[in-house]
């Protein structure tokens, strides 16, 4: 018996976007089927005539890994690891290719599928874990250390909808924790959230991979992929890029993301490019240059590369969250930069925001032309302690310590009271 | 360790070990019982939350249930019965429509509901694999309760006009079956065709119309000439109300050929409706 746990050989998958995609009603359809026999005429080339696009999410990818694996899926957005993920899970089937899984497979492409808010939180467990593929024996044996995972005991009887989004991800990954599979497909369901859970969360992958269970993990997250990953494939437009030891793979990548992707053809070489080149966080350091993990002093740092000088220049710096929503915003004037690099240093006493991915944007003007607009990538994933209301809908944007204390003068008041009816009745 | 007894898997080999073989080719029709067996909690599940949530935030709930069939009797039996005079085959006409309207409003509904199921559940089938065919399956079924509710006021109606059921009650099983499977057979085609053009949904009120008055609901099937009662009967539903006309009150004759017809017409339709269906099933998440 082998101990290949997934094997994948020449898996494509084709989106067809463009005109075709876009019929959704049959008239269209109709329309688009009488008008055929016209532009085959008019055109033996359907992709000329502009009747769709081909356009292939994921090509020619083979791979072999072996049980008791735990595999990280890292890439720029749209390199395919979310497609492949698909695949892997049957959600959708490839265009070409073929995948092999051997045992159990769980898939975990969102946390909470088919929570339904009318339902109590004990409803959605056995819901959620049919779902996933358990059955109904299965959850009553496991129901008890999945609530007490969840740490939402109180609220099981509640309806979903009065959750917070906290809890909701809580008791959803608890369930899908529990799923025990041979092969355990993971997207990116940790990106956000409180970093007491992800911890948990990951101390428990950590132990399903201990148990010689194999793991094929995507985050963008290089310090998760880290943390628990052996092994990494990076995916690039589709294609593997490179698979190999984490240490090698993931180093590569994130010397080729904390630059900008039109310098990466040719990163060496001086005068390619007028602008932004990279950014990070110089202090305090983490796992990732991009990840803030404590509370306290943040310094950052900004490359600036320059083919020609500039005289009269403007800077501008904003952070925005998920969202798009302005956190912060500040700009310099009458800025003079030479020829060559420079590094734009800023520096915090404290970002005390949620935790969450937020994106810095980066301007220079010179003349009031435009010299560069980035908007900074990776983005800045920020994972402190996170303070906050139990209520979703009363958390804010801003995570903020707070010391909270009841001074009572009852005496005082009474007395105040007491003073005040007496003063009447006289 | 915890393996537990619901398999996700295509093949169980020799060994006793399960191998899922992903690709694009697929066959033609193949419907996995196994698998299919291995997600009978998941259609429990789906069932159940189904009869959870249809009646939330309602003031009067599964009273809807009985209300719906027991207006549209009254109004029948207003209209066509007593005003337009069509013939009950000796029946009190509120016996007579409400007999039909049990199949009748079950299989409208629940082939509503299932031509809506794959879109309703379009998230959960863009995030996660289980046998598609569960979606449509377990809308057919949720439908059964309410089925089954409206059963009481036709007892009831019975009592009141004293009228006992006969042997003939033991075929009732067969005809409720032979109404979901056409519920089912039009849900599964009604379902992956909804998915790719949104205009099904507008079509299906019009269909359950038309369809009724093609089924011997407001009136008895001995109104079609007989020797046009085969091609009647090729209307499944014509076969499934007789039947439970026949059935519940022992009046009429047992609906030999129309049955025949009809239990044809329902076999044609399940089985094309899970070839398309199957056919639909690999990329029903990319366009849904």
């Amino acid at each position: 018996m082998s101990d290949i746990a997934i094997a994948a050989g020449g898996l494509g998958k084709r989106y067809r976007i463009g005109a075709l995609a876009r019929q959704t009603t049959m008239g269209e359809r109709l329309t688009h089927a009488m008008k055929a026999p016209v532009r085959w005429l008019s055109s033996n080339n359907r992709r000329a005539s502009g009747s769709h696009v081909d356009f292939w999410a994921l090509r020619d990818v083979s791979f072999e890994l072996r049980k008791g694996e735990v595999v990280g899926l890292i890439g720029r957005n749209g390199a395919g690891k979310s497609t492949l993920l698909k695949i892997l899970s049957r959600v959708t089937v490839p265009t070409v290719g073929w995948a092999e899984i051997h045992g159990r497979v769980g898939s975990l492409l969102e946390v909470g599928t088919g929570f339904h808010p009318e339902l109590t939180g004990r409803e959605n467990t056995y819901l959620n874990g049919a779902i996933l593929g358990m059955g109904r024996k299965e959850i009553d044996r496991k129901f008890d250390e999945i609530v007490a995972f969840s740490e939402v005991e109180n609220f099981i009887d509640t309806p979903l909808k009065h959750y917070s989004s906290g809890m909701q991800m809580r008791l959803a990954f608890a369930v899908a924790a529990h799923l025990e599979p041979e092969t355990l497909l993971i997207d990116e369901v940790l990106a956000v959230g409180d970093m007491a859970f992800q911890k948990k969360c990951l101390g428990k992958m950590g132990e399903v991979a201990s148990g010689g269970r194999t793991i094929v993990f995507v985050s963008h997250q290089l310090n998760q992929i880290r943390r628990l990953c052996e092994k990494v494939i990076w995916l690039d437009q589709g294609k593997i890029f490179q698979v190999g030891p984490t240490s090698e793979v993931a180093g590569a990548y994130e010397a080729s993301v904390s630059r900008r992707p039109d310098s990466k053809d040719n990163p060496g070489a001086p005068n390619v490019q007028n602008g932004f080149v990279s950014w990070e966080i110089v202090e305090p350091r983490a796992e990732s240059p991009n990840m803030l993990t404590t509370s306290g002093r943040v310094r950052l740092k900004f490359v600036l590369r320059l083919n020609k000088p500039v005289t009269d220049g403007h800077h501008g710096i904003a952070l925005y969250n998920h969202e798009r929503q302005l956190m912060w915003g500040w700009a310099a004037n009458n800025l003079q930069l030479t020829e060559g690099t420079h590094e734009f240093h800023y520096s915090f006493p404290t970002l005390p925001l949620k935790p969450g991915l937020y994106s810095w944007l980066v301007s220079l003007f010179d003349h009031g032309r435009e010299v560069d607009m980035w908007s900074c990538f990776p983005e800045m994933a920020i994972a402190t302690e996170i303070h906050q209301h139990l209520r979703d809908e009363w958390n804010g944007i801003l995570n903020v310590p707070c010391e909270f204390g009841i001074q009572s003068s009852q005496e005082t008041a009474l007395a105040e009271a007491t003073e005040h009816a007496t003063g009447e009745s006289s | 360790m915890g393996v537990a007894q619901t398999q996700v898997a295509v093949g169980i080999k020799a060994s006793g070990k399960s191998v899922v073989r992903i690709e694009s080719h697929r066959g033609w029709l193949a419907l996995d019982l196994g698998e299919l067996w291995a997600y009978r909690d998941l259609i429990y599940f789906f069932v159940w939350r189904d009869i959870k949530v249809r009646y939330k935030q309602t003031v009067i709930g599964a009273a809807w249930a009985i209300f719906q069939p027991v207006l549209t009797m009254l109004v029948f039996s207003l209209f066509f019965g007593r005003l337009a005079k069509i013939p009950s085959q000796g029946l009190p006409y509120p016996i007579f429509y409400y007999s039909a309207l049990l199949p009748w409003m079950y299989f409208a509904t629940a082939m509503q509901a299932a031509t809506n199921i794959v879109v309703e559940n379009q998230r959960v089938i863009t995030k996660i694999y289980f046998p598609r065919v569960v979606l449509p399956i377990s809308s057919v079924m949720a439908g059964l309760v309410d089925f089954a509710i409206s059963f009481a006021v036709f007892f009831a109606l019975m009592a009141y006009y004293h009228i006992m059921p006969t042997r003939a009650v033991v075929w009732l099983p067969f005809f409720t079956l032979l109404a979901l499977m056409t519920a089912l057979g039009v849900g599964l085609w009604l379902s992956a065709l909804n998915a790719l053009y949104r205009d099904v949904r507008y079509v299906v009120p019009f269909l359950v119309q038309f369809w009724m008055f093609a089924s011997p609901v407001a009136y008895p099937s001995s109104l079609v000439p007989a020797k046009w009662r085969w091609l009647y009967g090729l209307n499944p539903m014509a076969g499934v109300i007789e039947g439970f006309r026949w059935a519940l009150t022992g009046h009429g004759d047992p609906p030999g050929i129309l049955l025949a017809a009809s239990s044809c017409a329902v076999a044609l339709l399940v089985l094309s409706g899970l070839v398309y269906y199957h056919a639909m099933e690999g990329t029903i998440a990319d366009v849904v």
